[in-house]
């Protein structure tokens, strides 16, 4: 009974799938939209342990998987050019451009840094004036306040050698688009929670109503997403959509205020690509006029970046939830993290990688019937 | 990078015209912009995601939470070296074929 086994309170587990076993009468299709509960969910196979009837959609929850492959473009680019200083989450330096990654400008002699907090990157700038610091800035609403301020910040201090070369992306437009393609079977969402953390609940009332979907905010320890996927399936057997709260220690209903307001001074509403899935409108941040003196892209005009997909890579369908991940002829073989063809192998939260290191020896949980906890 | 770990507030400065703080994370100590939560005090707990912290949190589920990651060797991976541990990985696959 390995993987009950390695939740923090096995009994607590096995309590909430014996909820959802008794719960559940037919089949029911959920979706998290985090990369980090997909991390979760495939590490303790979580998919696996649950009722046959109850199944797992992996949502494009990632943020490094959906940053646009022009964006990638653009990073490489600008962190080839000579006197920049390139800083980035480490996440980001096998994400596959047009040819290459960070890590190759790195070996070409690109001055590229791994840094831990966007205002690590700002104390570079401010230590080498004479060189041109630039940031990469991407992530969901959890990442976009810390990348903010350090714009903010950058701006307050007159530090004139730092720029952010912005993609950030909104989770609320993206559950908007996933429920009007036509190919749509997600019939329930669990809700990013540290993005409530900073949010707060307030954009998805509207959404739960429009379409008849629960959302239910979950968290991103196996006991948390087994509470979120009880609360789920509780609203779709008694037919009712609304919005749940099932992580109230960091989640409050109106977020974090002075992130929220940092956001609205720093940041505005753009359309915005996402790799593998098209441009979903209203679903970015880009940098407000205000701080154009700071934004990389009109800093090093980065423009006819000529991009190119390999053929074989199937991430847009994995990114979409219409193709499992071990699904793909390139998993395991062409594709690994090593030599990934697309962004979902290479971060820990894309749902390819996160196969490949929990999956791909095809070791699936014992059922709970045959192994009694205890 | 998406990781929030929580952290232990152990000591508050201000740098820049920034209200930074010192945080404890399990044993590893970062430095922490607490801009976003200005009333946290030293001894509470927050949610730290990439050097901000982001929303309180109690000292109980906190504790939780640290236990779990530590087990997990979450807090190595996003407290670690990122040029060693891809280096490792590339390794600890090559040893798998």
């Amino acid at each position: 009974m390995k993987y009950l086994e390695e939740f923090q309170n096995p009994e607590l587990a096995r309590g909430l799938l014996d909820d959802i076993r008794a719960t559940v009468t037919r089949p029911w299709a959920l979706m998290e939209v985090c990369g980090g509960q997909t991390h979760t969910i495939i590490r303790h196979a979580i998919d696996q342990l649950l009722p046959e009837e109850v199944e797992l959609i992996h949502g494009p929850g990632c943020p490094v998987c959906v940053t646009p492959l022009e964006i990638i473009d653009k990073a490489l680019e600008i962190a080839s050019r000579p006197g920049v200083i390139f800083c980035s989450f480490g996440d980001m330096l096998r994400v596959p451009g047009t040819g290459r990654d960070l890590f190759r400008v790195r070996g070409e002699g690109g001055d590229v840094r791994v840094v831990y907090s966007p205002l690590d990157a700002l104390r570079i700038a401010r230590e080498n004036p004479d060189r041109e610091v630039v940031f990469f800035g991407i992530g969901f609403e959890t990442t976009a306040p810390p990348n903010a301020m350090t714009v903010y910040q950058a701006r307050k201090q007159g530090i004139r050698n730092f720029s952010m070369l912005v993609s950030h992306v909104r989770v609320p437009p993206a559950i908007e688009a996933i429920m009007t393609s036509p190919e749509c079977r997600v019939q329930g969402f669990l809700a990013a929670g540290h993005v409530c953390s900073v949010m707060g609940t307030g954009e998805y009332p509207a959404l739960a109503a429009r379409h008849r979907v629960p959302i239910v905010v979950t968290g991103f320890e196996p006991l948390d997403i087994l509470e979120g996927i009880r609360r789920t399936v509780g609203q779709l057997e008694r037919g009712e959509h609304t919005v749940d709260n099932a992580y109230p220690r960091a989640v409050q209903p109106q977020g974090n205020p002075a992130a929220r307001a940092m956001l609205e001074d720093v940041f505005e509403v753009t359309d915005r690509a996402w790799r593998g899935i098209g441009t979903i409108p209203l679903s970015g941040w880009r940098l407000s006029p205000r701080y154009r003196d700071h934004d990389a892209e009109y800093r090093f005009d980065v423009v006819d970046i000529a991009t190119l997909e390999p053929a074989e890579c199937r991430s847009g369908e994995v990114l979409q939830g219409l193709l499992k991940p071990n699904e793909c002829e390139a998993f395991g073989n062409i594709c690994t993290p090593r030599t990934p063809l697309g962004a979902t192998m290479v971060s820990s939260e894309g749902a390819c990688a996160a196969y490949y290191l929990y999956r791909r020896l095809g070791n699936p949980a014992t059922p709970l019937e045959a192994n009694p906890v205890g | 990078m998406c990781l929030a770990v929580p952290g232990r507030v152990i000591e508050i400065n201000e740098r820049d015209g920034t209200r930074m703080a010192v945080v404890d994370f399990g044993g590893v100590v970062k430095d922490v912009c607490l801009e976003y939560l200005p009333d946290l005090a030293v001894g509470e707990y927050a949610i730290v995601h990439v050097g901000f912290a982001l929303q309180r949190l109690d000292e109980e589920s906190a504790r939780k939470t640290l236990d779990l990651f530590a087990e997990l060797g979450l807090l190595q991976e996003e407290f670690g070296d990122p040029w060693e541990s891809a280096a490792h990985s590339a390794t600890a696959e090559e040893a798998e074929r």
